[in-house]
């Protein structure tokens, strides 16, 4: 075992379960080399403990000795007194139980019911055993990142994680944008999934740039084979020397009432603008109401009409007000000359990933309307299908990972309902569709919503709230609340929930640089290559 | 091994031996050891006195005519045989079967025992343990126990190559045994640094 070169730092004195456990440390080890988040092992009696630092204390043997500090000018006594008179404790909570038992034998690490006894000894965590907590690299597990000041990898389970709707949180300039990125190609190569990402600032799919200005890869150009980008502002992207398989464009005919009840909010309208949403839709039909509304000239006939579905007429003027703009969207047209949900399930289909460019079309508006509108359709279909593979026993389609930016406009506590997407992120996977939730005010998502994300990745967090909705319902939140307010604020985030067996910080794995792109791609290339030599195998069978 | 004196009163806890020589006293803190049969008995000399023979004589002044004191016993030779020079040094362990142990060997020492000066190996050997520090911490002497431990560290630090090392490990033992009277700790490292 990995006891002898591990490194002592002291002995278990006091603790509780649920409050985390005293450890004294040795005088040898200094205060001033620990630090919040590492992992330590404790061996108990029985078995052994893995946990992280969450605190750092000093302590005195005689209180006398803060009232009357000694001499510490004099080097000799400043070294008798170190871990003696004077000493440091280290705050661990304890997280899962490794080795020992028959169970987390069989079964690997175990959420920990107890705690070690009085004087356990508590070592730095070691190599192996992060790698046994934690996984190593294979089919299934992507590298993410390593742990603090250490070199081991630590690993996500993909298709656990695919499962279940995720989210990465973190405030603006933490690097959730890289992480996603990363993230995605993890997806990309080691789960089933396929992605849908409806990409705001146009990141995901081509070229970005890092904060220093430095141009960073995408997707596309890293695995052209697999990545499709779809464009809603064809100029844009030709400017950016993008090469695009689909520009998407959407039909007035497409436009439900719903999509306008979602964006009540960003287009100011009323609650009785969007109650005549459905009544005008009643009269004019699902597919014509909103060019037969913005076509309403004639002042009589528009009076008749409102007072016959007992509209008011300043809501009609907010509705109307609200569907210019709408109108003022490039990319809608009278009718769409193609259909989009159909050319992106196609592309799905074959296990492509989609990147939706918005171009610059960054406003609100258009993001809202377009996910939304995309999504339920996509939805509605994969419902269809997963239920048609349930009764008649054929496959069912791909898992599907629907990226959204800007969350909090979608799953807020007041449209979550509405949306399909507080639906999705409701009902998990039941349908093969789940959510990948980037934001930087998880405060503004609903707290149902917050509560089914499976697995959350959060940045660095400094406002209370969010900390606090991000936190909600974790044990430990206390503890882990000093350690997300201490994250540096580039390339470090707290993963936890579904896909790892504990809370844990990360500084997370290179992304920008030839070296990383070779790393991520020669992965691929090696199953490109294993599984060629299996067809030829299979093949001379 | 260099033969300090010979017991001339033995208790459980301590003994007083008398050197052969005026003044060749074994040092303050100094670890010395005197044999029982089978058991060998370390004491650390706490205290010396040197003083008449007979307890009803005093010496007198005798200097006036001399011009150095040495020319003083010069010229009354008797004078080393008329006083004597006698150490006390107080049980901190013992060495049954080859067997080392920091605690009260089960006798007294005898009368008459010879009392030796440790060789440095066996002060090395004697100080892996710190333990007999809580003896000396917890018995009344006449010697006020921060001077006896510190001179007693010191005097044991000498076989060390790291002295350092040594005595900043004796501290710490110090700190701990002593955690609740810290003006005493602080008295006793002031006297140990080097």
């Amino acid at each position: 075992m990995s006891e002898q070169n591990a490194q002592r730092l002291g002995i278990v004195v006091a603790g509780s379960l649920t409050k985390g456990l005293e450890v004294r440390l040795d005088s040898a080890v200094s205060v001033e080399d620990m630090a919040v988040g590492r992992y330590v092992t404790i061996e108990g009696q029985k078995r052994r403990f893995f946990g992280m630092i969450t605190d750092i204390s000093l302590g005195v043997i005689d209180q006398k000795l803060t009232v009357t500090p000694p001499d510490v000018a004099d080097p000799f006594m400043a070294e008798v007194l170190a871990g003696t008179s004077t000493y440091g404790t280290l705050h661990i909570m304890p997280m899962l139980t490794i080795g020992g038992e028959v169970v987390s034998l069989d079964e690997g690490p175990q959420q920990v019911k107890t705690t070690p006894s009085h004087f356990a000894t508590v070592n730095l965590a070691s190599q192996t055993d992060i790698e046994l907590v934690f996984g190593k690299e294979d089919e299934k597990k992507f590298y993410i990142g390593t742990p603090l000041d250490m070199e081991t990898k630590i690993c996500l389970d993909l298709e656990g994680l695919v499962k279940r709707s995720n989210g990465i949180f973190g405030k603006s300039g933490t690097g959730k944008t890289f992480l996603t990125r990363i993230l995605l190609i993890g997806m990309l190569q080691k789960s089933k999934a396929v992605n849908l990402i409806f990409d705001m600032h146009n990141e995901y799919g081509w070229e970005g740039t890092s904060e220093q200005g430095r141009k960073v890869k995408a997707l596309k150009q890293l695995f052209p084979a697999k990545v499709a980008v779809f464009t809603l502002d064809e100029e844009s992207s030709r400017r950016r020397k993008v090469s695009t398989d689909f520009v998407v464009r959407i039909g007035y005919d497409e436009i439900e009432p719903e999509d306008i009840g979602l964006l009540r909010q960003t287009l100011n309208l009323t609650e009785a603008s969007v109650q005549a949403v459905y009544l005008l839709a009643r009269e004019f039909g699902q597919k014509r109401w909103i060019e037969a509304t913005l076509n309403l000239g004639d002042e009589e006939e528009t009076k008749n009409l409102l007072n016959r579905l007992s509209i008011h007429e300043s809501t009609y003027r907010n509705l109307r007000r609200g569907l210019e703009t709408i109108r003022r969207l490039p990319f809608l047209l009278a009718h769409s000359p193609d259909n989009a949900v159909k050319r992106i399930l196609d592309y799905l289909d074959r296990g492509t990933n989609v990147v939706l460019e918005f171009g610059r079309y960054t406003d609100v508006t258009a993001y809202i309307l377009v996910a939304n509108l995309l999504t339920r359709r996509i939805h509605a279909q994969y419902r269809e299908r997963m239920e048609k593979a349930l009764g008649e026993d054929i496959a069912a389609p791909h898992p599907l990972v629907i990226t959204i930016e800007e969350a909090h406009k979608f799953l807020n506590p007041e449209v979550a309902s509405q949306t399909i997407f507080g639906t999705i992120a409701r009902e998990m996977r039941k349908y093969n569709v789940t959510l990948l939730v980037i934001d930087q005010r998880p405060s503004g998502i609903d707290e149902e919503v917050m509560s089914q994300i499976g697995t959350k990745i959060t940045c660095l967090l400094d406002n209370e709230r969010d900390i606090d909705s991000v936190l909600a319902g974790v044990s430990g939140k206390s503890e882990l609340k000093s350690v997300l307010s201490r994250l540096e604020s580039k390339q470090q985030a707290l993963i936890f929930g579904h896909a790892v067996p504990m809370p844990v910080v990360v500084k997370t794995r290179e992304y920008g640089s030839a070296k990383s792109y070779k790393e991520f791609v020669s992965v691929e290339e090696g199953e490109v290559k294993k599984k060629a030599e299996k067809d030829i195998e299979e093949l001379w069978k | 091994m260099q033969r300090v004196g010979e017991i001339i009163e033995a208790s459980t806890t301590d003994f007083v031996a008398q050197c052969y020589e005026l003044y060749q006293l074994p040092p303050l803190g100094g670890l010395v050891k005197t044999k029982d049969a089978s058991v060998e008995l370390y004491g650390i000399v706490y205290s010396a006195t040197t003083t008449s023979l007979e307890p009803g004589r005093r010496p007198i002044a005798r200097g006036k005519d001399e011009a150095t004191e040495e020319a003083i016993y010069k010229s009354n030779p008797q004078l080393t045989k008329l006083l004597k020079s006698e150490f006390g040094a107080l049980v901190v362990g013992h060495r049954q079967n080859d067997k080392l142990y920091h605690y009260l060997p089960p006798k007294p020492a005898r009368i008459h025992g010879f009392v030796y000066l440790c060789p440095p190996e066996e002060v090395k050997e004697f100080s892996k343990s710190l333990d007999f520090l809580n003896i000396l911490i917890n018995t009344r002497l006449s010697v006020s126990a921060e001077e006896l431990i510190a001179a007693c560290l010191r005097q044991m630090s000498r076989v060390y190559e790291d002295r350092h090392a040594f005595l900043v490990g004796a501290g710490k033992e110090l700190a701990v045994l002593l955690s609740g009277d810290l003006n005493q700790l602080k008295a006793i490292l002031g006297r140990i640094r080097e």
